[in-house]
C-alpha cells in the first residue's frame, strides 16, 4: 500500500517500482509468513509425532518423516484410548464441561438481565463487585471450598443417589466433593460467572430500550421478555460465552485436581489423565502427543464452528464496553 | 421500566449472588483470616506468615523471593511480548489477502489446553538434539558458526527447562553465569510458551481495534505525505491505546493466575516457581495452610491496583453510555 505500481513503460521506473515493492510488500509477506510458520511448528510437531512409531520417535526427529513419508501408524491413538483409559476421560470431560457451560450461561443471563433492565438499590455497586471478582485468583478460593465440600460430604443426611452417565456415575452416593461431578459443575459455574455476567450485561444493556417498553406495554412479563426477546437477540454473545466457558472448563486442571482428587482414575477428566501420563511416561512422547491431540479436537472443532461469533463476542466484552 | 415488586430483581440475581458468595467472596474473606493463623489454622500467629514471605527463611523448600520475582518477570516480559507480537501480526495481517488464514494460524494455540501445551513444549525443548526441535535448531546454528570459524556455546544442546543460568551463557562464556533475580534461561523458555499461547488473543482484539480506524483518515495522511511509521506513530497508536490498555490489563491478570503451565512443565523446580505454584505446593502438598493463605493474599494484593483501574475504567464507560 505504500507504493502502487505505476503505469509507466520506462524500464528504470519499473525497476525502481519493483524494488520498492520488494522493500515493502516483500518484507511484509516475509515477516508475516515467517511468523505463521514459527507459530504452527509446535502444533505440526505434535500432529506428526502422534502418528509415528515409538522407536522412531525416541531415535530421530520429526523432520525425518519427510525422508520416509507415509511411515505412519495409528497405534498410539489406539494405545491411549484403550489401555490408558483416555476414552473414559474424554467422556468424563464432556460430562463435566457441557452441564457446567449451560449452567453458567443460564445463571449469568438471569443476573445480567436484572443488572441491565431492572432498577434496585445498590445495582451499580453490586455489578462492580461482580466485575471485581474477575480478578480474584482461583487458587485462593480452593482451600475454603475444599473444606466446605469436605464438611458437606460425610453427612449421611444428605440425599444419596447414583446416576449412571456414559459409563461413569454422577454422585456416587455423594452430592458434593470427591468422587462427584455435581460439585465440579457448581464450582465451574461459580468461577465462570464474573466474566459471564460482565459480558452478557454489556450485551443486554446495548439492546434498544423501545423493545422492552413496547413488550411491557403489551403486558409481557419479565420471563416472556427474557426468553422471547433477550435470549434470541443475544445469539452471538451467548455463543461467544459458550466457547469461552467451554474452553475454560475443558482446559481446567486445577479445580478438578483439588475438588475431584486423584483417587479414582475412572472419574478423571482428560486434563487430569494427561497430566498423570506426563508424570508416569514423561518421555513417551508418542503417547503424550496422541493424548494431547485428542484433547484438542473438541475445542478446535467448536472454535472453528463458531469462529465468526467468537471474534464478535470478544468485541462485545472488552472493546465496546 | 415497569413497576415490579421490590424482591423481583433479587430473585433474578439470587443464583449468581449465592454462587459468587459461596465460591469467591467467602473464600477470599476466609483466606485472609487464615493467613493470620498457624499451619493447621488452629491459633493466631499474627503476621508470622507474612514475615515468612518477607524473610524467606527456607529458600530450599519454599523460596518466596524467587516466586515473587518470577511473577514480576512474567507480568512484564509476558505482557510486553504478547502485546508487541499480537500488535505486529494484527497490523501485518490486515494488509494481505490471506488475512483469515494468518489469523487462524496465530489463534490455534489459544484452543490448546495448558496440559497439552506443556506436552508439546517439553517435546520441543527436549535435550537430545536428534529429537528436540529447539536444540536441533540451536546446535545447527552453532555448527554453522563453528564451520565459519566462530566458537560459541550454541553447538552444545541446552536443558531449556532446567538451566537457570543467565541467557547470554547460551552463546558465550563471557559475563556472569548467574544473573541476580529471575533472569534465567528456563524462565524465558516458559514465558516463550505463554507468549505462543496468548498472542492470538491480543491479535484478535487489536485487529478489531485497527478495523475501527477509518481508511479515509489513513488515506488522507498518505496523501499529505506521511510515511508508514508516522502513520503508525501519529494515528494508529493513539487510537489503539485504550484497546492496548484493555489487553494488557487482561494479560497481567492472566500472569498472576499463571499456574498450569509452570506446574506441568517444571513443577516449579529449578527456581521457576511463581506465586501461584508456590502457594499451591505450600497449601496442598506441604499442608501449610498459613503460609499458603498468606501467599494467596499477596497474590490478591498484586491485583488491587489492577482492580482499581478496572473500576475506574468501568465508571468512565458508564458516564459515556
Amino acid at each position: 500500500m505504500a507504493t502502487q505500481p505505476q503505469a509507466s513503460g520506462r524500464p528504470l521506473t519499473v525497476l525502481v517500482t519493483s524494488l520498492k515493492w520488494l522493500g515493502s510488500r516483500g518484507m511484509l509477506h516475509l515477516a508475516l509468513i515467517s511468523l505463521m510458520v514459527l507459530w504452527s511448528i509446535p502444533t505440526i510437531v505434535m500432529l506428526i509425532s502422534s502418528f509415528r512409531d515409538p522407536s522412531d520417535i525416541a531415535s530421530s526427529g520429526w523432520w525425518n518423516v519427510f525422508a520416509h513419508p507415509f511411515d505412519f501408524t495409528i497405534e498410539n491413538y489406539k494405545n491411549v484410548l484403550d489401555a490408558r483409559g483416555m476414552w473414559q476421560s474424554f467422556l468424563n470431560s464432556l460430562v463435566i464441561t457441557v452441564p457446567s457451560t449451560l449452567l453458567t450461561i443460564l445463571v449469568a443471563a438471569f443476573a445480567a438481565y436484572a443488572f441491565a433492565w431492572m432498577r434496585f438499590p445498590f445495582r451499580n455497586a453490586l455489578f462492580l463487585l461482580v466485575v471485581a471478582l474477575l480478578v480474584v485468583p482461583l487458587q485462593m478460593t480452593l482451600i475454603p471450598v475444599l473444606r466446605l465440600y469436605a464438611n458437606l460430604t460425610p453427612g449421611a443426611e444428605l440425599p444419596s443417589f447414583d446416576l449412571p452417565v456414559l459409563g461413569g456415575t454422577i454422585g456416587g452416593g455423594k452430592l458434593f466433593g470427591k468422587e462427584s461431578f455435581v460439585g465440579l459443575w457448581i464450582a465451574h459455574t461459580a468461577y465462570g460467572l464474573p466474566f459471564a455476567v460482565f459480558l452478557l450485561r454489556n450485551f443486554f444493556g446495548a439492546l434498544p430500550r423501545d423493545l422492552f417498553e413496547s413488550a411491557h406495554l403489551d403486558g409481557a412479563s419479565d420471563l416472556t421478555v427474557f426468553f422471547r426477546i433477550v435470549l434470541p437477540l443475544s445469539g452471538p454473545a451467548i455463543a461467544a460465552l459458550a466457547i469461552f466457558q467451554f474452553l475454560w472448563v475443558w482446559q481446567d486442571l486445577q479445580v478438578a485436581l483439588v475438588l475431584l482428587g486423584l483417587g479414582d482414575p475412572d472419574l478423571h477428566p482428560m486434563m487430569l489423565s494427561i497430566s498423570t501420563l506426563v508424570g508416569q511416561f514423561g518421555t513417551d512422547y508418542q503417547l503424550l502427543t496422541a493424548a494431547s491431540f485428542i484433547s484438542m479436537i473438541v475445542p478446535l472443532g467448536i472454535f472453528f464452528a463458531l469462529q465468526r461469533y467468537f471474534v464478535q463476542g470478544i468485541l462485545t466484552g472488552s472493546v465496546k464496553g | 421500566m415497569i413497576g415490579r415488586r421490590w424482591w423481583v430483581p433479587w430473585l433474578w440475581l439470587a443464583p449468581t449472588l449465592v454462587l459468587l458468595g459461596v465460591f469467591l467472596v467467602y473464600p477470599s474473606v476466609d483466606t485472609i483470616r487464615r493467613s493470620f493463623l498457624d499451619t493447621r489454622s488452629d491459633s493466631w500467629v499474627g503476621l508470622e506468615n507474612y514475615q515468612f514471605i518477607v524473610e524467606n527463611p527456607r529458600p530450599l523448600v519454599a523460596d518466596t523471593h524467587t516466586a515473587l520475582m518470577n511473577n514480576v518477570l512474567w507480568m512484564t516480559m509476558f505482557t510486553m511480548f504478547t502485546v508487541a507480537i499480537g500488535l505486529l501480526i494484527a497490523i501485518l495481517a490486515g494488509r494481505v489477502r490471506y488475512e483469515a488464514v494468518a489469523k487462524a494460524t496465530i489463534f490455534i494455540p489459544m484452543a490448546i489446553s495448558f496440559v497439552a501445551l506443556s506436552v508439546i513444549w517439553r517435546f520441543m525443548y527436549e535435550f537430545n538434539s536428534d529429537i528436540g526441535t529447539v536444540n536441533a535448531v540451536t546446535t545447527g546454528v552453532g555448527g554453522l558458526l563453528r564451520d565459519a570459524g566462530m566458537d560459541s556455546n550454541l553447538s552444545e544442546p541446552t536443558a531449556w527447562l532446567q538451566n537457570d543460568g543467565s541467557p547470554q551463557t547460551l552463546v558465550t562464556d563471557a559475563g556472569p553465569d548467574d544473573l541476580p533475580g529471575p533472569f534465567q534461561i528456563n524462565n524465558f523458555a516458559l514465558i516463550t510458551v505463554g507468549v505462543w499461547n496468548w498472542a492470538g488473543f491480543t491479535m484478535i482484539i487489536l485487529s478489531a481495534g485497527l478495523k475501527g480506524i477509518s481508511t479515509e483518515v489513513l488515506e488522507a495522511a498518505r496523501v499529505d505525505g506521511a510515511n508508514e511509521w508516522q502513520i503508525f506513530r501519529r494515528i494508529i497508536a493513539p487510537i489503539l491505546t485504550p484497546t492496548i490498555v484493555v489487553v494488557s490489563t487482561t494479560l497481567v491478570i492472566q500472569t498472576l493466575k499463571t499456574f498450569d503451565l509452570v506446574w506441568v512443565m517444571t513443577g516449579g523446580r529449578f527456581d521457576t516457581d511463581v506465586v501461584a505454584t508456590l502457594f499451591f505446593r505450600q497449601a496442598f502438598v506441604v499442608g501449610d495452610f498459613g503460609v499458603g493463605a498468606a501467599l494467596a493474599v499477596v497474590l490478591m494484593l498484586f491485583v488491587v491496583p489492577i482492580m482499581l483501574l478496572t473500576i475506574r475504567r468501568f465508571q468512565f464507560q458508564e458516564e459515556i453510555r
